[in-house]
């Protein structure tokens, strides 16, 4: 909403500083988002009238121009062509500050000589004002302007761009804000007097309204204006409503929306002579009806959309649009005004459903109070008399079913101490309240308010305690903490296993990325090998922005494979990243099972970088991110086999959390690479860590530091190449005075036979009661190699 | 008396000889002989000495006094010079061993914390420090959690301000409709409905708009959403919780301002804004010529919000408050483009 200083000045003297202004708005609920300046800085700049033009003595072009300025004459020098004795023109005294007509920049203006000749001041064009490129001539004001009056005062305005906020429809008047503002600076509001003749015969016997449907039309008011003249309205109106980003179009179109700014109640005009059977009937919309609106669309109605019709059709879409069919033209020489009130849902849904945003709707919309019309529609009755000189038929008509008796909201003095944390005293509450507008009575510390007609946001306690706060100033309240009892706070344990999985990712070389959680088909198909339908079927957004955001992910994978496809065309070392985020797997039925996952991927080098070379990764290192990440949670992770599509078939891992599958990790399938564009080995670690979580909280089992030596032993065997590591390990372990297996060498070549290959353990040996002896030890691993020949046929190697 | 003039004049001589010798030493190999020579259990000290025992006693003993003088001398200028020697040793293999110090060290890869997360993180830990839990709540959420439990019917104007992504689901139950949180009040609602006074939870995550993406917007972000519900709550309290968090995060010396504004769910409605940091409250292009920057917006939580929770307004009150966390850290370190959060970009998240 732009609101003219100016015209603000209409209702309410202001005293201070624009500024100033703007910051009690603001503080109070309504935000100036910026404050205009029209006419920059006119210091110095004043009306006056051209008395007499005399020759100058030493120049043919140029003139001894007398200049009264009411209380004092000036005489200058002047060039430009039509300067005239009578006219009202703009005088610059020295010190002003003017644009230079020819080279545009900005000077003081001093006292000249000009060719032998005194120049006190100067005449000054529009551009040398900054207030066009016009430098033809000098600016001619019109013949009424009080001479000495400073410019400023006579074209330079203040716009304030304001943001309304949806409860307070009456502020997007001037009206409104100038109310306002009057609380704000301790003022009181004037408003436009109307008065207006009016003449036989009375509107009642030349229309007739009614009201079909008054759940959504809680009143319809109407004045009738005869023997009009459509032209165009006068300038100070225009300018007005350019001022607040409304475009003029005649005078009685921009009459409404003149009164529209002012009192904040949208008005409609209809040619009375096009209203069949001068009936106005506000129904709902028939089925199949259609009506062609004001900006020249057919628009398909609704039998939920409202209406304002004549006998035979629809003439205007309630509070919306006015049809093309009543129109207010050149010709029309009677007007039907309407100010009616309209129910807001019904509002909004219609204007959304036909796509039609307008300032009628956006007012009705918010609410404002019905009984506004009648206040608008005599002012606009009253200005459509001045500008067309036409007649005003007597009386008004106004059918109000939906009246309401004005009800007072009961505040409790202690309630609004109690609520705010300060007591700011009943009689201080009571003043503030008045000077609102409401009427007050108090009894037993009680307060009873009955808000003024325009506020239709007042409905409960609370609502008047806020209007107590803001106008006495959120800054008087003070700043207390919040004291005992703390709350039982039954911690989630799931902030903080994040923060756990993320710290620790982020210290092995993982970067923290963030992607959309929408995605689109094109993506989720890049991460399978072959195509086929995704199961399940991800949960669809039905109204989405792009195919790019259509569905929500399923996984982290697409977004982390892109991100590592993308860097990679700046980033020649490392690449390493991780997401940690929700997925989202539908249930069938109700929301769906948001998923907590991580998912991390890597590619390059096992170090940074550098002058020396450092070896590629390979699966053991996404691997043994995944063993160093659960060794820190204090899990044990086993890893078995796993087919997961978009992993490489021979190279990835179930990771197994006592009996759970936990996660995956693996090689990511050439193929899906190559859908991402990445033209090297990127290996995948992605756990669930909603299902990890409870496995993370087991408490921590304490083994005491062991009292006794332990015996080392080394034993090569030479197996099957079929043979997993993981199953000999399993073998030696199975006996008790095992401590630990730890494999150093894998072999496979010329040094041992086709399909074999050699497997070298490091074994130690210990007891938890008693230090074992070298022969306790030979015994052991006596028995574990007779098992392992047992059990994989195992050899040892000599 | 000659015999013992002798053995000393002998003994004299080896010392000379000696301290010749060990003048001219300069590897580990030469004193080895040198020690051999003069210390071994076949020296000509051990040779000399060995012919004490022809002294007459009065002799033996100044010559012995002065034979064994003489050994623990050569002891100890055989230790010198062994000394010396690793010295030497060690300096010379100090001086082949030099390295360029210059050259880059081995380096681990490093990861960072986006800083979204970190902004979390911290806003999170100020207000645990102030008695607040941290809760969760579903990003896709029922229409009623997200606008109609907070005084946002069908065809409210709060509602166009807060376009919405709507799910494509089956028919539920009532026609209920789902979406994607537009706001993280929705996990408020849900607060007020499942906890039981007194409250004191904030939700961090992500929210959805339906717009397009531009260096201001992006149709993800996240929001820090607060509740406080307890008997003898105040604005007041809402006021200090507020400006200790803007205290913390801003630092000391920032102005903060608490201003009238307007959410459906709170009344009275606060919008808190601090000092602009370019312009100290002089006005500038980033905060808009107002001096000031919105931060949050917050509250006392509308009776009818709680009522719909089951908690009885007329006994207890509370306040929400609700954070957009993307301007927090654009603020901190004068990123002009949200988009950049969501782009994985290393270049950019290297910085954090
Ligand atoms: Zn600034």
């Amino acid at each position: 909403m732009r609101v003219s200083l100016k015209w603000l000045k209409d209702y309410v003297t202001v005293t201070i500083p624009p500024a100033d202004v703007a910051e009690r708005l603001t503080m109070a609920g309504c935000e100036v988002k910026g404050l205009e300046t029209i006419g920059g800085e006119w210091e110095n700049i004043l009306v006056g009238q051209i008395t007499a033009v005399n020759p100058h003595p030493n120049a043919d072009r140029l003139r001894r121009t007398t200049v009264n300025l009411g209380k004092e004459q000036q005489t200058v020098v002047c060039g430009a062509p039509n300067v005239r004795v009578g006219d009202k023109i703009v005088f610059a005294r020295t010190g002003a500050k003017l644009m230079d007509g020819h080279t545009g920049q900005v000077f003081r203006l001093k006292a000249a000589k000009i060719r032998g000749v005194e120049s006190a001041g100067m005449v000054c064009s529009e551009k040398e004002l900054g207030l066009s490129e016009n430098h033809a001539g000098i600016m001619v004001l019109p013949p009424d302007v009080p001479v000495g009056m400073p410019l400023t005062d006579l074209i330079g305005d203040t716009i304030f761009d304001l943001e309304i906020t949806p409860n307070r429809p009456d502020c997007l008047s001037v009206i409104g804000i100038a109310r306002e503002v009057a609380v704000l600076i301790g003022k009181a509001v004037c408003l436009p007097e109307v008065k207006y003749e009016e003449s036989e015969p009375p509107v009642s016997e030349q229309m007739s309204i009614e009201i079909v449907a008054p759940d959504l039309c809680p009143r319809y008011c109407a004045s009738l204006i005869t023997g009009v003249q459509v032209k165009p309205s006068p300038n100070w109106m225009q300018e007005r409503l350019l001022a607040c980003g409304m475009r003029p179009i005649n005078n009685v179109v921009d009459v409404t929306n003149y009164v529209m700014l002012e009192y904040g109640q949208p008005l409609h005009s209809f040619d009375y002579h096009t209203i069949g059977g001068r009936k106005i009937i506000v129904r709902r919309a028939y089925e199949g009806e259609s009506i062609i609106s004001l900006d020249g669309v057919e628009r398909a109605l609704t039998p939920d959309m409202l209406v304002i019709a004549d006998e035979k059709r629809a003439v205007a879409i309630a509070g919306v649009m006015g049809g093309a069919n009543t129109e207010v033209s050149d010709q029309t020489t009677a007007i039907l005004l309407e100010a009616a009130n309209f129910n807001p849902p019904s509002i909004h849904s219609t204007g959304d459903v036909l796509r039609l945003p307008s300032e009628a709707r956006y007012r009705f919309e918010r609410g404002i109070s019905p009984e506004l019309a009648m206040y608008a529609l005599r002012r606009a009755t009253q200005l459509i008399v001045e500008l067309t000189g036409g007649k005003a038929a007597k009386g008004l008509v106004d059918v109000y079913p939906g009246k309401k008796a004005k009800e007072p909201v009961t505040l409790s003095v202690d309630k609004a101490r109690r609520l705010l944390g300060i007591d700011f005293g009943a009689e201080r509450m009571v003043r503030t309240l008045k000077s609102l507008g409401f009427e007050c009575e108090i009894t037993d510390s009680q307060i009873k308010a009955t808000p003024p007609y325009w506020r239709s946001d007042i409905r409960l306690e609370v609502d008047v305690i806020e209007e107590i706060a803001r106008i006495i100033g959120y800054d008087k309240i003070p700043a207390t903490l919040l004291g005992e009892p703390l709350p039982k706070q039954t911690p989630d344990p799931m902030p903080g296993l994040k923060r756990e999985v993320r710290s620790a990712l982020v210290a092995y070389g993982f970067t923290d990325v963030l992607n959309f959680s929408l995605t689109g088909m094109d993506m989720m198909n890049r991460l399978m090998p072959e195509p086929h339908a995704i199961e399940p079927a991800p949960i669809r957004v039905a109204n989405p922005m792009t195919a790019e955001m259509e569905y929500l992910r399923l996984n982290l994978r697409a977004g982390l494979l892109a991100a590592f496809a993308a860097n990679r065309k700046h980033e020649d070392g490392s690449i390493r990243l991780f997401e940690m985020g929700k997925v989202y797997i539908p249930r069938g039925k109700g929301l769906p099972d948001e998923r907590e996952n991580v998912c991390g991927v890597m590619g390059g080098f096992r170090l940074e970088k550098s002058w020396q070379e450092s070896e590629p990764l390979d699966f053991f290192d996404a691997k043994g991110v995944a063993e160093t990440l659960f060794q820190r949670l204090g899990l044990e992770a086993a890893f078995e086999t796993s087919s997961d599509d978009s992993l490489h078939a021979n190279k990835q891992a179930a990771i197994i959390v006592a009996c759970e599958k936990v996660g995956v990790v693996g090689e990511v399938h050439p193929r899906v690479l190559a859908a991402f564009e990445i033209n090297e080995p990127v290996y995948l670690l992605e756990i669930d860590l909603r299902t990890l979580l409870p496995l993370s909280m087991a408490q921590r089992e304490y083994h005491p530091v062991p009292r006794f030596p332990a015996i080392v032993r080394d034993m090569a065997l030479v197996v099957d190449s079929g043979v997993t590591h993981a199953r000999v390990q399993s073998i030696i372990k199975s006996f008790p005075l095992v401590e630990k297996a730890e494999i150093f060498d894998v072999y496979a070549g010329e040094q041992v036979s086709v399909g074999k290959k050699s497997m070298a353990y490091r074994l130690t040996f210990r007891s938890a009661d008693q230090t074992l002896t070298d022969d306790d030890a030979s015994r052991v691993q006596e028995q574990i190699l007779s098992k392992l020949i047992a059990e994989v046929g195992a050899v040892l190697r000599g | 008396m000659f015999v013992g003039t002798e053995m000393l004049k002998q003994l004299e001589e080896i010392k000379q000889k000696a301290q010749q010798e060990m003048d001219a030493v300069k590897d580990a190999s030469a004193l080895e002989s040198w020690r051999v020579r003069y210390l071994g259990k076949k020296s000509e000290l051990t040779r000399v000495l060995r012919g004490l025992a022809s002294l007459p006693i009065e002799e033996r003993k100044a010559v012995g006094a002065f034979g064994n003088e003489l050994k623990s001398h050569l002891e100890e200028v055989y230790q010198l010079k062994e000394m010396a020697l690793k010295e030497a040793q060690l300096k010379a293999s100090a001086a082949r061993e030099v390295i360029d110090i210059t050259l880059p060290g081995r380096r681990l890869p490093v990861g960072h914390l986006h800083p979204i997360t970190q902004t979390i993180n911290e806003i999170c830990e100020i207000f645990t420090s102030m008695g607040f839990g941290v809760v969760d709540g579903p990003e896709v959420e029922w229409d009623y959690y997200n606008f109609e439990a907070l005084n946002i019917p069908e065809g409210h104007p709060a509602r166009d301000n807060m376009s919405s992504s709507w799910i494509d689901h089956k028919a539920e139950p009532g026609g209920r409709r789902m979406l994607l949180r537009t706001h993280n009040t929705a996990v408020s609602a849900r607060m007020v409905e499942t906890l039981r006074p007194p409250i004191r939870v904030v939700s961090p995550g992500k929210v959805y708009r339906y717009e397009a993406s531009d260096a201001t917007h992006t149709p993800m972000f996240h929001q820090i959403d607060g509740l406080a519900v307890d008997k003898g709550i105040t604005m007041a309290d809402l006021k200090g919780t507020l400006y200790e968090f803007a205290r913390r995060f801003f630092g000391e010396d920032r102005r903060v301002r608490f201003r009238c504004d307007y959410f459906p769910f709170v009344e009275p409605g606060v919008e808190m804004a601090v000092e602009c940091a370019v312009c100290h409250g002089g006005g500038c292009r980033l905060c808009g010529n107002s001096g000031w920057i919105e931060i949050l917006g917050a509250g006392m939580t509308h009776p009818h919000v709680l009522q719909r929770g089951g908690i009885d307004p007329e006994v207890y009150q509370s306040y929400a408050f609700g954070i957009g966390i993307e301007r927090l850290p654009m603020l901190r370190y004068g990123i002009d483009d949200i988009r950049l959060f969501y782009g994985c970009d290393l270049r950019f998240l290297r910085q954090f």
